[in-house]
């Protein structure tokens, strides 16, 4: 691809028989979502659904909603203080944000990468070992073992750090700094990862090796990912959903926003005009 | 008159500000970008010349006019008073001061009155003659500043080298005093040293620095072994700690955890009022109320105690420390990044689960230091300790004994009559000493963890 038309949003290209979804299982339902933060409202009356087993995508400009909504799906609006949410929004058919749900047991099944890579200033290993600790997931030492080590593989990030799992976590590059992200979440045994922004503080070599590891992923768990790169939708998710103002206001497989958008507003965004 | 001259100093020099100012840019007819500097610092460059070097002088003939006075009064007088041995003549001097001051001499003869009306003549025509002088230098500094101010000058350089050094100055005030004062403390302990071995005061293990009146008594030279200090002062600084540690610990993680805007708002001011309270304060309130309880309850549960208990010292200097260990914790813990606590939650883990795997150990090399700041006043912590520690050097583990610390041993040492001379008085050098070096290895270590820990997340 030439450099200028890698630049060029209009022109993203989709490898022909990606960005179809092909799973057919629905892992959440979202229906009416509302989030205000004190009298502002963020998110207007949002309705979807998110299959399992796929990628889906979230795109808009900036401060359209995105991250409150992806926030909404795992309960980590809770921790803010003034950000109220009402609507339901069902994981396999409960709804998450009824009185009898412990947010903390959503967490541990819907798990989170941020934008910027948050390691906890422990060493690797603890740092991949703090979920699976928290949740019992390991009864001996080996189990541990184990869980850390294959989160890390699957996260690709072993080989680079097998030599040294117990120097910190703090000390990696930013590219495995947010693998080292990654896997911790994964060790949690989550179905599914929400992603903000995951590669949007890395470089085009480290994004690329996320972006594989994210396709990989897929195989197993439901993920979402909100991101500004549009080639990075197109390359990497089945469904993508386009917010606007808090309105969620196209959402398709991947292949159809990209390449027949049926609302004016997101033929404006894909092809740079506006965000 | 001094004050006079200050004020004409002063006058003058803001009159040389505008001067130079308004010359400046008279020089290039109002263009003030032609000019090297910025007007104001041609103002300052005239004001700086017609005052700095005039006050100068000033400060040196403060410090030096008694001296010359002395020697110009004391050269004229008879040999029937120079003659006189040096401890006479201090006090002939000090008795003509006191008649030309109006004071009240402790003797009047002709040969004193002679010589304190020399003083005052002196005085006068040396004082007029300084005033002169200093204003003639000052008018004629003034005049030459005035004429070198030009729109090539580079005044702003020449300001900003001169605040540059006034700064330097002072901080080698400071620095010097520090170290003057480290250096006597250090003669005069070497001193104490001579005459009591520093194995017997490091590890000996009686005090009692009271010297004998009679030279034949027994004991005559005291006791100066200092370990029952050191294991007083540690038996209420563990006391101290014990309080304050796991409340002020707790509080800081309430207050930066749990606790709303409203809470905080409302707290953290409290906090920082309760630790402005004077130490006296809290050395009565201990004396008072705590000591008298503690002695009550235990003597209720049958065990006599003393008035004064290290266990009443330690508890109220803990409660001190409270809002210290509270306040700073609370800064280090704030200052643990929002996203590591996110980062936590998004895996499932409590709030509890969070703050005691994530957020203290995150902030754990700042708490470490907080605590050691707060050992480090504990050990330094005077009036509590004089008022209700007591003032016997038992050597002794149980907090309900009257102990005694370094800092009681020296008011001790050093209030009532005392020859400056005894090893009972240098003695105090000695545990000032030590107490100087214990509290600055602790402040040093203390601020390095600080240090490095505010670099991890800054
Ligand atoms: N903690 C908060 N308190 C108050 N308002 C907030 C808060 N977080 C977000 N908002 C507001 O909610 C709206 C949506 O913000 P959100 O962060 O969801 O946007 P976004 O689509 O993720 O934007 P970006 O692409 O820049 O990350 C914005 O107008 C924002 O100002
Ligand atoms: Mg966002």
């Amino acid at each position: 691809m030439a450099l200028a038309e890698q630049f060029d949003s209009s022109n993203v290209d989709i490898p022909p028989g990606k960005g179809v979804a092909t799973s057919t299982e629905v892992k959440m339902v979202a229906e009416g979502v509302d989030v205000y933060y004190g009298d502002k409202q963020a998110i207007d009356n949002v309705s979807m659904e998110i299959l399992d087993k796929s990628v889906t995508a979230f795109i808009g400009p900036s401060g359209c909603g995105k991250s409150t909504f992806l926030r909404c799906l795992n309960r980590m609006n809770d921790t803010i203080d003034i950000a109220k949410v009402t609507g339901r929004i069902y994981l396999d058919g409960e709804d998450i944000n009824s009185s009898e749900v412990d947010p903390v047991q959503v967490r541990a099944r819907v798990g989170m990468v941020f934008q910027k890579p948050n390691p906890f200033p422990k060493s690797i290993y603890e740092n991949v070992a703090y979920g699976p600790r928290i949740h019992g997931l390991a009864s001996t030492r080996e189990e541990l073992d184990d869980i850390v080590k294959g989160s890390l593989a699957r996260a690709g990030l072993l080989d680079e750090v097998e030599s040294r799992m117990h120097e910190p976590g703090t000390g990696l590059s930013g590219g495995q700094q947010q693998r080292l992200c990654i896997a911790r979440c994964i060790a949690c045994n989550p179905e599914v990862i929400l992603m903000d922004e995951p590669t949007s503080a890395l470089d085009p070599i480290a994004s690329a090796r996320i972006e594989e590891l994210i396709d990989e992923l897929r195989e197993n768990y439901c993920i979402i990912i909100v991101t500004h790169n549009m080639q990075q939708a197109a390359r990497i998710s089945q469904k993508t959903a386009f917010f606007h103002l808090g309105v969620l206001v196209e959402y398709e497989n991947t292949v159809d926003i990209f390449n027949n958008p049926r609302d004016e507003r997101t033929k404006d965004y894909i092809s740079g005009r506006f965000g | 008159m001094t004050g006079a001259l200050i004020v004409t100093l002063a006058v003058l020099s803001v009159i040389g500000y505008y001067m130079g100012r308004s010359k400046s840019v008279a020089s290039v007819s109002g263009e003030v970008h032609q000019l090297h500097s910025r007007p104001g610092y041609y103002g300052f460059y005239v004001a700086i010349w017609t005052a700095l070097p005039a006050f100068l002088l000033f400060v040196v003939w403060q410090i030096l006019e008694p001296q010359i006075l002395r020697a110009f009064v004391m050269g004229n007088v008879g040999p029937a008073v120079s003659e006189l041995p040096p401890e006479r003549v201090d006090l002939f001097y000090r008795d003509v001061v006191a008649i030309a001051t109006e004071g009240v001499p402790s003797q009047v003869t002709p040969d004193h009155e002679a010589a304190a009306d020399h003083y005052t003549s002196l005085k006068s025509l040396g004082t007029w003659s300084f005033v002169a002088f200093v204003m003639s230098l000052s008018v004629f500094l003034f005049a030459f500043a005035y004429r070198k101010v030009s729109p090539t000058l580079r005044a702003r350089n020449w300001v900003e080298r001169v605040i540059m050094g006034l700064l330097i100055v002072c901080s080698v005030i400071a620095i010097l005093t520090t170290v003057g004062i480290i250096l006597s403390l250090l003669f005069e302990s070497l001193r104490f040293f001579n005459r009591i071995p520093i194995q017997d005061f490091l590890f000996g293990l009686q005090w009692s620095p009271q010297t004998a009146l009679r030279a034949e008594q027994v004991g005559a030279s005291g006791a100066f072994g200092a370990v029952p200090l050191f294991a007083g002062t540690f038996l209420i600084t563990i006391i101290a700690m014990t309080v304050a540690l796991p409340v002020g610990l707790m509080s800081a993680v309430y207050f930066s955890e749990y606790a709303g805007p409203g809470v905080r708002g409302f707290v953290k001011p409290m906090l920082e009022i309760l630790a402005g309270v004077p130490t006296v304060v809290y050395g009565f309130f201990a004396l008072l109320t705590v000591a008298p309880f503690i002695r009550d309850t235990a003597d209720a549960l049958g065990v006599a105690t003393p008035a004064q208990s290290a266990l009443a010292a330690g508890s109220v200097m803990g409660i001190m420390l409270i809002p210290f260990i509270s306040s700073l914790s609370d800064d280090v813990i704030n200052s643990v990044p929002q996203s590591l606590r996110d980062g936590s939650f998004a895996m499932g883990a409590t709030k509890s689960e969070t703050i005691r795997k994530v957020v203290l150990p995150a902030a754990l090399p700042g708490i470490v230091g907080a605590v050691l700041l707060a050992v480090s006043r504990a050990i330094g912590e005077t009036m509590i300790v004089v008022m209700a520690a007591g003032r016997s050097g038992n050597l002794t583990f149980n907090p309900l004994d009257s102990v005694t610390t370094i800092t009681v041993q020296i008011v001790a040492l050093l209030t009532g009559d005392q020859e400056f001379d005894s090893a009972k008085t240098l003695s105090a050098f000695a545990l000032g000493l030590t107490l100087f070096f214990v509290t600055l290895v602790l402040n040093v270590i203390a601020l390095n963890i600080v240090q490095k820990y505010r670099e991890r997340y800054d």
